[in-house]
Protein backbone atom coordinates (compact mmCIF):
# COMPACT_ATOMS: atom_id res chain seq x y z
CA UNK A 1 0.00 0.00 0.00
CA UNK A 2 1.01 3.81 -1.17
CA UNK A 3 0.98 6.26 1.79
CA UNK A 4 -0.61 9.40 0.55
CA UNK A 5 2.35 11.77 0.28
CA UNK A 6 -0.75 14.84 0.56
CA UNK A 7 -1.83 13.81 3.43
CA UNK A 8 1.65 13.31 5.08
CA UNK A 9 2.71 16.35 3.80
CA UNK A 10 -0.51 18.13 5.34
CA UNK A 11 0.45 16.71 9.33
CA UNK A 12 4.10 18.26 8.59
CA UNK A 13 2.85 21.64 8.16
CA UNK A 14 0.24 21.23 10.78
CA UNK A 15 2.74 20.01 13.21
CA UNK A 16 5.08 22.67 12.65
CA UNK A 17 2.62 25.54 12.81
CA UNK A 18 1.60 23.79 16.36
CA UNK A 19 4.94 23.44 17.49
CA UNK A 20 5.76 27.51 15.97
CA UNK A 21 2.35 28.46 18.28
CA UNK A 22 4.10 26.74 21.44
CA UNK A 23 6.70 29.28 21.47
CA UNK A 24 4.74 32.25 20.11
CA UNK A 25 6.92 35.22 21.04
CA UNK A 26 10.16 33.00 19.92
CA UNK A 27 8.39 32.81 16.32
CA UNK A 28 7.05 36.75 16.28
CA UNK A 29 10.76 38.04 16.72
CA UNK A 30 11.96 35.38 14.35
CA UNK A 31 9.36 36.88 11.82
CA UNK A 32 10.74 40.15 12.94
CA UNK A 33 14.30 39.89 12.54
CA UNK A 34 13.94 38.27 9.32
CA UNK A 35 11.59 41.13 7.94
CA UNK A 36 13.97 43.57 9.11
CA UNK A 37 17.12 41.74 7.01
CA UNK A 38 14.73 42.65 4.25
CA UNK A 39 13.87 45.52 4.83
CA UNK A 40 17.55 46.99 5.40
CA UNK A 41 18.71 45.39 2.68
CA UNK A 42 15.97 47.45 0.43
CA UNK A 43 17.23 50.83 2.57
CA UNK A 44 20.64 50.22 1.17
CA UNK A 45 19.38 50.08 -2.12
CA UNK A 46 16.91 52.96 -1.60
CA UNK A 47 20.32 55.05 -0.95
CA UNK A 48 22.08 53.56 -4.03
CA UNK A 49 19.06 54.57 -6.58
CA UNK A 50 19.47 58.09 -5.03
CA UNK A 51 23.03 58.35 -6.44
CA UNK A 52 22.65 56.12 -9.64
CA UNK A 53 19.33 55.40 -11.63
CA UNK A 54 20.71 52.25 -13.30
CA UNK A 55 22.91 48.94 -11.99
CA UNK A 56 25.15 48.29 -14.82
CA UNK A 57 25.43 50.41 -17.64
CA UNK A 58 22.70 49.81 -20.45
CA UNK A 59 21.30 46.44 -18.49
CA UNK A 60 18.21 48.06 -17.80
CA UNK A 61 17.86 47.42 -14.27
CA UNK A 62 16.01 51.23 -13.23
CA UNK A 63 14.84 51.58 -9.66
CA UNK A 64 11.96 49.65 -10.10
CA UNK A 65 12.99 47.19 -12.03
CA UNK A 66 15.48 46.13 -9.51
CA UNK A 67 12.97 46.25 -6.71
CA UNK A 68 10.94 43.61 -8.64
CA UNK A 69 14.45 41.76 -8.93
CA UNK A 70 15.20 42.16 -4.99
CA UNK A 71 10.89 40.80 -4.35
CA UNK A 72 12.01 37.69 -6.36
CA UNK A 73 15.03 37.04 -4.46
CA UNK A 74 12.63 37.42 -1.10
CA UNK A 75 10.16 35.38 -2.50
CA UNK A 76 12.70 32.56 -3.53
CA UNK A 77 14.41 33.00 -0.24
CA UNK A 78 11.26 32.89 1.97
CA UNK A 79 10.22 29.47 -0.04
CA UNK A 80 13.28 27.67 0.65
CA UNK A 81 13.80 28.82 3.98
CA UNK A 82 10.54 28.23 4.55
CA UNK A 83 10.28 24.36 3.30
CA UNK A 84 13.45 23.18 3.22
CA UNK A 85 16.21 25.31 5.15
CA UNK A 86 15.56 23.70 8.52
CA UNK A 87 15.24 20.17 7.01
CA UNK A 88 18.62 19.96 5.64
CA UNK A 89 20.21 21.06 8.63
CA UNK A 90 18.18 18.29 10.44
CA UNK A 91 19.07 15.75 8.02
CA UNK A 92 22.96 16.86 8.82
CA UNK A 93 22.08 16.32 12.12
CA UNK A 94 20.16 12.93 11.92
CA UNK A 95 23.35 11.54 10.17
CA UNK A 96 25.84 12.82 13.06
CA UNK A 97 23.17 11.49 15.79
CA UNK A 98 22.63 7.67 13.55
CA UNK A 99 18.77 9.40 13.81
CA UNK A 100 18.03 8.63 9.89
CA UNK A 101 18.14 4.73 10.84
CA UNK A 102 14.43 5.65 11.63
CA UNK A 103 13.50 7.25 8.88
CA UNK A 104 14.48 4.43 6.44
CA UNK A 105 12.88 2.08 8.29
CA UNK A 106 9.36 3.96 7.63
CA UNK A 107 7.48 2.61 4.49
CA UNK A 108 7.77 5.90 2.65
CA UNK A 109 10.59 7.46 0.47
CA UNK A 110 13.15 8.50 2.25
CA UNK A 111 14.28 11.63 0.12
CA UNK A 112 10.53 12.82 1.30
CA UNK A 113 10.30 12.23 4.26
CA UNK A 114 13.42 14.03 5.33
CA UNK A 115 12.84 17.00 2.90
CA UNK A 116 9.65 18.17 4.62
CA UNK A 117 9.38 17.44 8.21
CA UNK A 118 10.09 20.62 9.62
CA UNK A 119 8.08 23.72 8.01
CA UNK A 120 9.62 27.49 8.97
CA UNK A 121 6.54 28.89 8.87
CA UNK A 122 8.43 32.26 10.46
CA UNK A 123 9.91 32.70 7.24
CA UNK A 124 7.07 33.24 4.94
CA UNK A 125 6.48 36.91 6.15
CA UNK A 126 9.40 37.59 4.08
CA UNK A 127 7.86 36.18 1.10
CA UNK A 128 4.97 37.88 1.54
CA UNK A 129 6.64 40.93 1.50
CA UNK A 130 8.34 40.14 -1.47
CA UNK A 131 5.24 39.64 -3.24
CA UNK A 132 4.16 43.26 -2.01
CA UNK A 133 7.22 44.89 -3.42
CA UNK A 134 6.70 43.37 -6.67
CA UNK A 135 3.34 44.67 -6.84
CA UNK A 136 4.51 47.80 -5.82
CA UNK A 137 7.05 48.10 -8.07
CA UNK A 138 4.78 46.76 -11.43
CA UNK A 139 2.49 49.49 -10.77
CA UNK A 140 5.01 52.22 -10.28
CA UNK A 141 6.96 51.09 -13.61
CA UNK A 142 3.56 50.64 -15.29
CA UNK A 143 2.56 54.33 -14.93
CA UNK A 144 6.14 54.84 -15.86
CA UNK A 145 5.51 57.28 -18.86
CA UNK A 146 9.22 56.53 -20.13
CA UNK A 147 8.76 53.06 -19.72
CA UNK A 148 6.78 50.46 -22.07
CA UNK A 149 6.41 48.10 -19.65
CA UNK A 150 3.99 44.90 -21.39
CA UNK A 151 1.89 43.75 -18.90
CA UNK A 152 -0.90 41.10 -19.08
CA UNK A 153 -1.79 38.37 -16.35
CA UNK A 154 -0.55 36.04 -18.78
CA UNK A 155 2.93 36.37 -16.83
CA UNK A 156 1.94 35.62 -13.77
CA UNK A 157 1.73 31.80 -14.40
CA UNK A 158 5.37 31.84 -16.12
CA UNK A 159 6.52 33.99 -13.22
CA UNK A 160 5.67 31.47 -10.75
CA UNK A 161 6.95 28.91 -12.77
CA UNK A 162 10.33 30.02 -13.05
CA UNK A 163 10.07 31.00 -9.04
CA UNK A 164 9.33 26.91 -9.16
CA UNK A 165 11.78 26.31 -11.01
CA UNK A 166 14.68 28.59 -9.00
CA UNK A 167 13.12 26.64 -5.95
CA UNK A 168 13.63 23.27 -7.31
CA UNK A 169 17.16 24.02 -8.04
CA UNK A 170 18.06 25.61 -4.75
CA UNK A 171 16.33 22.70 -3.26
CA UNK A 172 18.55 20.29 -5.15
CA UNK A 173 21.80 22.31 -3.88
CA UNK A 174 20.82 21.85 -0.33
CA UNK A 175 19.82 17.95 -0.62
CA UNK A 176 23.49 17.78 -2.41
CA UNK A 177 25.02 19.79 0.12
CA UNK A 178 23.66 18.18 3.59
CA UNK A 179 24.17 14.41 1.71
CA UNK A 180 28.13 15.43 2.05
CA UNK A 181 27.51 14.84 5.84
CA UNK A 182 26.94 11.01 5.12
CA UNK A 183 30.82 11.46 3.83
CA UNK A 184 32.69 14.35 5.81
CA UNK A 185 30.55 12.63 9.44
CA UNK A 186 29.89 16.29 10.00
CA UNK A 187 28.55 19.43 7.96
CA UNK A 188 28.46 22.50 10.04
CA UNK A 189 28.95 24.84 7.24
CA UNK A 190 25.89 24.36 5.63
CA UNK A 191 24.12 27.84 6.48
CA UNK A 192 27.49 29.28 6.01
CA UNK A 193 27.47 27.63 2.25
CA UNK A 194 23.99 28.84 2.03
CA UNK A 195 24.93 31.86 2.63
CA UNK A 196 27.64 32.08 -0.03
CA UNK A 197 25.24 30.80 -2.28
CA UNK A 198 22.73 33.00 -2.30
CA UNK A 199 25.23 35.84 -2.03
CA UNK A 200 25.85 35.36 -6.01
CA UNK A 201 22.18 35.44 -6.85
CA UNK A 202 20.94 38.55 -4.99
CA UNK A 203 21.98 40.66 -7.45
CA UNK A 204 20.99 41.06 -11.45
CA UNK A 205 23.88 38.87 -13.49
CA UNK A 206 24.47 41.38 -15.18
CA UNK A 207 27.19 42.58 -13.15
CA UNK A 208 29.47 40.09 -13.20
CA UNK A 209 29.62 40.30 -17.66
CA UNK A 210 32.24 42.41 -17.40
CA UNK A 211 35.89 40.98 -16.48
CA UNK A 212 37.41 37.50 -17.41
CA UNK A 213 37.24 36.73 -13.34
CA UNK A 214 33.26 37.85 -13.46
CA UNK A 215 32.68 35.72 -16.84
CA UNK A 216 33.94 32.69 -15.25
CA UNK A 217 32.09 32.98 -12.10
CA UNK A 218 28.87 33.83 -14.41
CA UNK A 219 29.63 30.76 -15.99
CA UNK A 220 30.21 28.81 -13.15
CA UNK A 221 26.83 30.20 -11.21
CA UNK A 222 25.06 29.13 -14.25
CA UNK A 223 26.14 25.85 -15.84
CA UNK A 224 27.83 23.94 -13.05
CA UNK A 225 25.68 25.51 -10.13
CA UNK A 226 22.64 27.43 -11.97
CA UNK A 227 22.02 29.41 -9.10
CA UNK A 228 21.86 32.97 -10.98
CA UNK A 229 19.24 31.76 -12.87
CA UNK A 230 17.26 31.20 -9.66
CA UNK A 231 16.46 35.31 -9.36
CA UNK A 232 17.40 36.27 -12.53
CA UNK A 233 14.59 34.41 -14.98
CA UNK A 234 11.69 34.83 -12.89
CA UNK A 235 12.80 38.82 -12.20
CA UNK A 236 13.07 39.20 -15.93
CA UNK A 237 9.83 37.89 -16.76
CA UNK A 238 7.95 40.88 -15.49
CA UNK A 239 10.44 43.54 -15.04
CA UNK A 240 11.39 43.04 -18.63
CA UNK A 241 14.63 45.38 -18.24
CA UNK A 242 15.42 44.55 -21.95
CA UNK A 243 12.09 45.44 -23.27
CA UNK A 244 9.48 42.86 -25.10
CA UNK A 245 9.78 40.92 -26.86
CA UNK A 246 12.70 38.91 -25.17
CA UNK A 247 15.84 38.35 -26.70
CA UNK A 248 17.42 35.51 -28.34
CA UNK A 249 19.61 34.72 -24.88
CA UNK A 250 17.07 35.58 -22.32
CA UNK A 251 14.95 33.00 -24.34
CA UNK A 252 17.31 30.81 -24.17
CA UNK A 253 18.45 31.00 -21.04
CA UNK A 254 14.68 31.27 -19.74
CA UNK A 255 14.56 27.10 -21.91
CA UNK A 256 17.95 26.44 -19.84
CA UNK A 257 16.78 27.77 -16.48
CA UNK A 258 14.05 24.80 -16.90
CA UNK A 259 15.77 22.10 -17.92
CA UNK A 260 18.47 22.87 -15.33
CA UNK A 261 15.60 22.42 -12.57
CA UNK A 262 14.85 19.08 -13.99
CA UNK A 263 18.78 18.01 -14.10
CA UNK A 264 19.25 19.28 -10.81
CA UNK A 265 16.36 17.54 -9.44
CA UNK A 266 17.69 14.54 -11.07
CA UNK A 267 21.46 15.43 -9.67
CA UNK A 268 20.20 15.64 -5.96
CA UNK A 269 18.25 12.72 -6.20
CA UNK A 270 21.15 10.41 -7.63
CA UNK A 271 23.62 11.97 -5.19
CA UNK A 272 20.83 11.46 -2.00
CA UNK A 273 20.57 7.40 -3.12
CA UNK A 274 24.40 7.27 -3.50
CA UNK A 275 25.17 8.94 -0.43
CA UNK A 276 22.88 6.38 1.76
CA UNK A 277 24.49 3.65 0.40
CA UNK A 278 27.86 4.82 2.73
CA UNK A 279 25.50 5.95 5.58
CA UNK A 280 26.22 3.92 8.57
CA UNK A 281 24.58 4.55 11.19
CA UNK A 282 25.98 5.71 14.32
CA UNK A 283 25.84 5.08 18.17
CA UNK A 284 24.42 1.81 19.26
CA UNK B 1 54.49 45.07 51.43
CA UNK B 2 53.97 42.13 53.30
CA UNK B 3 54.62 38.71 52.11
CA UNK B 4 51.16 37.47 52.00
CA UNK B 5 50.35 40.50 49.80
CA UNK B 6 53.24 39.80 47.02
CA UNK B 7 51.94 35.65 47.41
CA UNK B 8 48.71 37.03 46.39
CA UNK B 9 49.70 39.07 43.67
CA UNK B 10 51.77 36.79 41.94
CA UNK B 11 49.24 33.88 42.56
CA UNK B 12 46.47 36.09 40.79
CA UNK B 13 48.85 36.78 38.00
CA UNK B 14 49.10 32.79 37.42
CA UNK B 15 45.57 32.69 37.49
CA UNK B 16 45.24 34.83 34.65
CA UNK B 17 48.47 33.39 32.81
CA UNK B 18 46.96 29.94 33.19
CA UNK B 19 43.70 30.99 31.35
CA UNK B 20 45.13 32.65 28.66
CA UNK B 21 47.33 29.44 27.98
CA UNK B 22 44.68 27.45 28.16
CA UNK B 23 41.88 29.70 25.92
CA UNK B 24 44.96 30.08 23.41
CA UNK B 25 45.69 26.11 23.25
CA UNK B 26 41.57 25.64 22.96
CA UNK B 27 41.97 27.99 19.79
CA UNK B 28 44.71 26.28 18.03
CA UNK B 29 43.14 22.57 17.70
CA UNK B 30 40.85 23.61 14.54
CA UNK B 31 43.76 26.18 12.78
CA UNK B 32 43.10 24.41 9.42
CA UNK B 33 39.56 24.95 9.73
CA UNK B 34 40.26 27.96 9.94
CA UNK B 35 42.30 29.44 7.86
CA UNK B 36 39.68 28.40 5.55
CA UNK B 37 37.33 29.92 7.02
CA UNK B 38 38.54 33.31 7.05
CA UNK B 39 39.27 33.02 3.37
CA UNK B 40 35.77 32.41 2.69
CA UNK B 41 34.37 35.82 4.85
CA UNK B 42 36.05 37.71 1.90
CA UNK B 43 33.69 35.55 -0.98
CA UNK B 44 30.57 38.30 -0.12
CA UNK B 45 33.19 41.42 -1.00
CA UNK B 46 33.72 39.57 -4.44
CA UNK B 47 30.15 40.15 -5.20
CA UNK B 48 30.55 43.49 -3.64
CA UNK B 49 33.88 44.65 -5.83
CA UNK B 50 31.05 43.88 -8.93
CA UNK B 51 27.84 45.64 -7.67
CA UNK B 52 29.65 48.38 -6.65
CA UNK B 53 31.44 48.62 -10.14
CA UNK B 54 27.91 47.94 -11.72
CA UNK B 55 26.67 50.94 -10.09
CA UNK B 56 29.60 53.56 -10.14
CA UNK B 57 29.99 52.99 -14.09
CA UNK B 58 27.07 54.45 -14.66
CA UNK B 59 27.57 57.18 -12.29
CA UNK B 60 30.74 58.12 -14.31
CA UNK B 61 30.95 59.83 -17.43
CA UNK B 62 33.03 58.58 -19.20
CA UNK B 63 33.97 54.64 -19.75
CA UNK B 64 36.84 53.35 -17.19
CA UNK B 65 39.63 51.82 -17.98
CA UNK B 66 40.27 47.79 -16.82
CA UNK B 67 42.79 49.22 -14.07
CA UNK B 68 41.63 52.61 -12.42
CA UNK B 69 37.56 51.68 -12.36
CA UNK B 70 35.39 54.31 -13.01
CA UNK B 71 36.24 57.59 -12.04
CA UNK B 72 32.85 58.94 -10.39
CA UNK B 73 32.31 59.23 -6.77
CA UNK B 74 29.47 58.47 -4.26
CA UNK B 75 29.33 60.32 -1.08
CA UNK B 76 32.82 61.55 -1.50
CA UNK B 77 33.62 57.82 -1.77
CA UNK B 78 35.93 56.88 -5.23
CA UNK B 79 35.16 53.03 -6.75
CA UNK B 80 38.36 52.19 -5.23
CA UNK B 81 37.29 53.76 -1.87
CA UNK B 82 34.09 51.78 -1.92
CA UNK B 83 35.51 48.46 -2.16
CA UNK B 84 38.67 49.56 0.13
CA UNK B 85 35.95 50.07 2.75
CA UNK B 86 34.55 47.14 2.66
CA UNK B 87 37.91 45.18 3.05
CA UNK B 88 38.80 47.79 6.36
CA UNK B 89 35.83 46.92 7.85
CA UNK B 90 36.38 43.40 7.71
CA UNK B 91 39.77 43.85 9.74
CA UNK B 92 37.69 46.10 11.96
CA UNK B 93 34.85 43.44 12.52
CA UNK B 94 37.74 41.02 13.28
CA UNK B 95 39.00 43.26 16.37
CA UNK B 96 34.86 44.04 17.53
CA UNK B 97 33.04 41.38 16.72
CA UNK B 98 32.63 38.63 19.72
CA UNK B 99 30.97 35.95 18.68
CA UNK B 100 28.86 34.03 21.05
CA UNK B 101 29.65 36.61 24.13
CA UNK B 102 26.68 37.35 24.63
CA UNK B 103 25.07 33.91 24.21
CA UNK B 104 27.77 32.74 26.58
CA UNK B 105 27.47 35.33 29.48
CA UNK B 106 23.60 34.26 29.04
CA UNK B 107 23.83 30.76 29.31
CA UNK B 108 25.95 30.78 31.91
CA UNK B 109 23.37 32.69 33.86
CA UNK B 110 20.41 30.26 33.42
CA UNK B 111 22.64 27.10 33.75
CA UNK B 112 23.93 28.47 37.12
CA UNK B 113 27.52 27.70 35.92
CA UNK B 114 27.63 31.62 37.04
CA UNK B 115 28.24 30.58 40.38
CA UNK B 116 31.59 29.04 39.88
CA UNK B 117 32.55 32.72 39.91
CA UNK B 118 30.29 33.52 42.89
CA UNK B 119 32.51 31.00 44.82
CA UNK B 120 35.88 31.38 43.34
CA UNK B 121 38.21 34.45 43.98
CA UNK B 122 38.01 35.27 39.91
CA UNK B 123 36.41 37.53 38.40
CA UNK B 124 33.83 36.62 35.55
CA UNK B 125 34.58 39.71 33.32
CA UNK B 126 38.30 39.59 33.95
CA UNK B 127 38.27 35.33 33.06
CA UNK B 128 36.21 36.11 29.94
CA UNK B 129 38.33 39.34 28.58
CA UNK B 130 41.62 37.01 29.15
CA UNK B 131 39.66 34.52 26.79
CA UNK B 132 38.41 37.00 24.36
CA UNK B 133 41.96 37.98 24.06
CA UNK B 134 43.59 34.56 23.64
CA UNK B 135 41.03 33.73 21.44
CA UNK B 136 41.78 37.30 19.13
CA UNK B 137 45.43 36.72 19.37
CA UNK B 138 45.78 32.89 18.15
CA UNK B 139 43.06 34.50 15.63
CA UNK B 140 45.46 36.86 14.12
CA UNK B 141 48.45 34.09 14.19
CA UNK B 142 46.45 32.18 11.52
CA UNK B 143 44.14 35.13 9.70
CA UNK B 144 46.95 37.08 8.82
CA UNK B 145 48.18 35.18 6.20
CA UNK B 146 44.88 34.84 4.19
CA UNK B 147 44.33 38.53 5.26
CA UNK B 148 47.58 39.97 3.74
CA UNK B 149 46.79 37.51 0.37
CA UNK B 150 43.37 39.06 -0.32
CA UNK B 151 44.77 42.70 0.64
CA UNK B 152 47.61 42.24 -1.51
CA UNK B 153 45.30 41.17 -4.38
CA UNK B 154 43.32 43.83 -3.71
CA UNK B 155 45.98 46.14 -3.17
CA UNK B 156 44.91 48.49 -6.88
CA UNK B 157 41.38 48.92 -4.57
CA UNK B 158 44.08 51.26 -1.79
CA UNK B 159 43.77 54.23 -4.37
CA UNK B 160 46.32 56.46 -2.45
CA UNK B 161 48.47 53.86 -0.84
CA UNK B 162 49.54 53.50 2.94
CA UNK B 163 47.97 55.79 5.14
CA UNK B 164 50.59 58.49 6.51
CA UNK B 165 52.17 56.71 10.53
CA UNK B 166 50.43 59.03 12.44
CA UNK B 167 47.22 57.94 10.59
CA UNK B 168 48.34 54.44 10.98
CA UNK B 169 49.07 54.97 14.79
CA UNK B 170 45.35 56.20 15.11
CA UNK B 171 43.74 53.05 12.93
CA UNK B 172 45.62 50.54 15.14
CA UNK B 173 44.62 52.46 18.22
CA UNK B 174 41.20 52.44 17.51
CA UNK B 175 40.98 49.23 16.11
CA UNK B 176 42.45 47.90 19.78
CA UNK B 177 39.94 50.48 21.47
CA UNK B 178 37.09 48.97 19.50
CA UNK B 179 38.05 45.31 20.77
CA UNK B 180 37.48 46.51 23.90
CA UNK B 181 34.14 48.27 22.87
CA UNK B 182 32.89 45.34 21.69
CA UNK B 183 33.24 43.21 24.42
CA UNK B 184 32.15 45.50 27.41
CA UNK B 185 29.24 46.03 25.09
CA UNK B 186 28.44 42.52 24.21
CA UNK B 187 28.95 41.54 27.95
CA UNK B 188 26.13 44.44 29.10
CA UNK B 189 23.96 42.79 26.61
CA UNK B 190 24.25 39.01 28.18
CA UNK B 191 24.67 40.48 31.83
CA UNK B 192 20.84 41.72 31.08
CA UNK B 193 19.94 37.67 31.43
CA UNK B 194 19.94 38.42 35.24
CA UNK B 195 16.69 40.15 34.82
CA UNK B 196 15.61 38.16 31.15
CA UNK B 197 16.38 34.99 31.47
CA UNK B 198 16.40 34.81 27.44
CA UNK B 199 18.30 37.17 25.78
CA UNK B 200 18.83 35.10 22.31
CA UNK B 201 16.64 38.03 20.68
CA UNK B 202 18.04 40.70 22.34
CA UNK B 203 21.09 39.20 20.81
CA UNK B 204 19.18 39.05 17.54
CA UNK B 205 18.49 42.46 17.39
CA UNK B 206 21.41 43.99 18.65
CA UNK B 207 23.44 42.15 15.97
CA UNK B 208 20.71 43.61 13.29
CA UNK B 209 21.09 47.11 14.67
CA UNK B 210 24.98 46.63 14.25
CA UNK B 211 25.23 45.83 11.21
CA UNK B 212 23.31 48.81 9.86
CA UNK B 213 24.92 51.00 12.52
CA UNK B 214 28.27 50.16 12.94
CA UNK B 215 28.96 50.97 8.98
CA UNK B 216 29.16 46.87 8.32
CA UNK B 217 26.95 47.20 5.55
CA UNK B 218 27.74 50.35 3.82
CA UNK B 219 29.92 53.47 4.72
CA UNK B 220 27.58 55.32 7.16
CA UNK B 221 28.19 58.66 4.48
CA UNK B 222 25.60 57.09 2.49
CA UNK B 223 22.70 57.76 5.48
CA UNK B 224 20.55 60.78 4.48
CA UNK B 225 21.33 64.03 6.70
CA UNK B 226 19.55 63.45 10.26
CA UNK B 227 19.45 59.88 10.34
CA UNK B 228 23.07 60.11 9.84
CA UNK B 229 23.65 62.56 12.31
CA UNK B 230 22.25 60.39 14.76
CA UNK B 231 23.88 57.08 14.14
CA UNK B 232 27.36 59.43 14.43
CA UNK B 233 25.98 59.83 18.03
CA UNK B 234 25.67 56.64 18.36
CA UNK B 235 28.61 54.08 19.95
CA UNK B 236 28.24 51.04 17.57
CA UNK B 237 30.14 52.94 14.73
CA UNK B 238 33.39 52.68 16.59
CA UNK B 239 32.74 48.66 15.89
CA UNK B 240 33.41 49.15 11.78
CA UNK B 241 33.19 51.93 10.12
CA UNK B 242 35.64 54.53 12.16
CA UNK B 243 39.22 52.93 11.91
CA UNK B 244 38.29 52.15 8.71
CA UNK B 245 37.61 56.03 7.67
CA UNK B 246 40.63 56.94 9.41
CA UNK B 247 42.56 54.41 7.46
CA UNK B 248 40.99 55.81 4.48
CA UNK B 249 41.20 59.91 5.07
CA UNK B 250 38.00 60.34 5.47
CA UNK B 251 38.03 61.51 9.11
CA UNK B 252 41.54 63.33 9.96
CA UNK B 253 43.42 65.81 12.20
CA UNK B 254 41.38 67.06 15.06
CA UNK B 255 38.33 65.46 14.01
CA UNK B 256 40.34 62.09 14.47
CA UNK B 257 41.43 62.40 17.76
CA UNK B 258 38.08 63.35 18.91
CA UNK B 259 37.17 60.89 17.61
CA UNK B 260 39.27 58.45 19.46
CA UNK B 261 38.63 60.03 22.44
CA UNK B 262 35.19 59.50 22.51
CA UNK B 263 35.08 55.93 21.60
CA UNK B 264 37.36 55.49 24.63
CA UNK B 265 34.86 57.36 26.89
CA UNK B 266 32.31 54.19 25.67
CA UNK B 267 34.73 52.14 26.53
CA UNK B 268 34.74 53.33 29.95
CA UNK B 269 31.12 53.80 29.97
CA UNK B 270 30.17 50.04 29.38
CA UNK B 271 32.99 48.91 31.36
CA UNK B 272 31.19 50.63 34.09
CA UNK B 273 28.05 49.67 32.75
CA UNK B 274 28.66 46.02 32.61
CA UNK B 275 30.05 45.92 36.66
CA UNK B 276 26.90 47.76 37.88
CA UNK B 277 24.90 44.93 36.02
CA UNK B 278 27.28 42.28 37.43
CA UNK B 279 26.96 43.49 40.97
CA UNK B 280 23.16 44.51 40.64
CA UNK B 281 22.60 41.15 39.03
CA UNK B 282 24.43 39.14 41.25
CA UNK B 283 22.24 39.99 44.03
CA UNK B 284 19.41 39.47 42.56
CA UNK B 285 20.63 36.04 41.83
CA UNK B 286 18.96 33.15 43.27
CA UNK B 287 20.82 30.30 41.71
CA UNK B 288 18.65 28.13 39.66
CA UNK B 289 19.68 24.56 38.38
CA UNK B 290 22.66 22.38 38.76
Amino acid sequence: MHPSYLNVLLTFARNSLVRDMSFRMNFILQCVSSVSWAVMNFGLFKIIYQHTNSIGRGSGWGEHEFFIFLGTVWVVNSLVQTFFMANAEEFSEMIRTGNLDFALLKPIDTQFLISFPRINWAQLPNGILGVGLIAYSLVQLANDPNKNLQWSFAYLPVFIFFVLCGATIMYSVMIVLSSTSIWLGRNQNLYTFWFYITNFYRYPMEIYQRTGIGMALWGTFTFVVPVLVVSNIPARVLAQPLGTPWKTWELLLAGYTALAAVLSLLASRWVFKRALLSYRSASS
Amino acid sequence: MSLASVTNRTSSFLTWWTFFKISINERLVYRGDFMLGTLMRFLPTLTQIFLWWAIYDVVSDNTADAAGGPDGQIAGYRYGDMVAYYLLVIISRAFSSMPGLTRGIADQIRSGEVKKFLIQPVDMLGCLLTQRVAHKLVYYLIATLPFALVFWICRSYFVDGWPPAEVMAVFVVSLLVSFLLGFFLEACIGLIGFWFLEVTSLGFIYMLLNFLLSGHMFPLELLPGSIGSFVNFLPFKYLAYFPAAVFLGKIRGTEMYVGLAVEIAWVLFFLVLARVFWNRGVKRYSGFGG
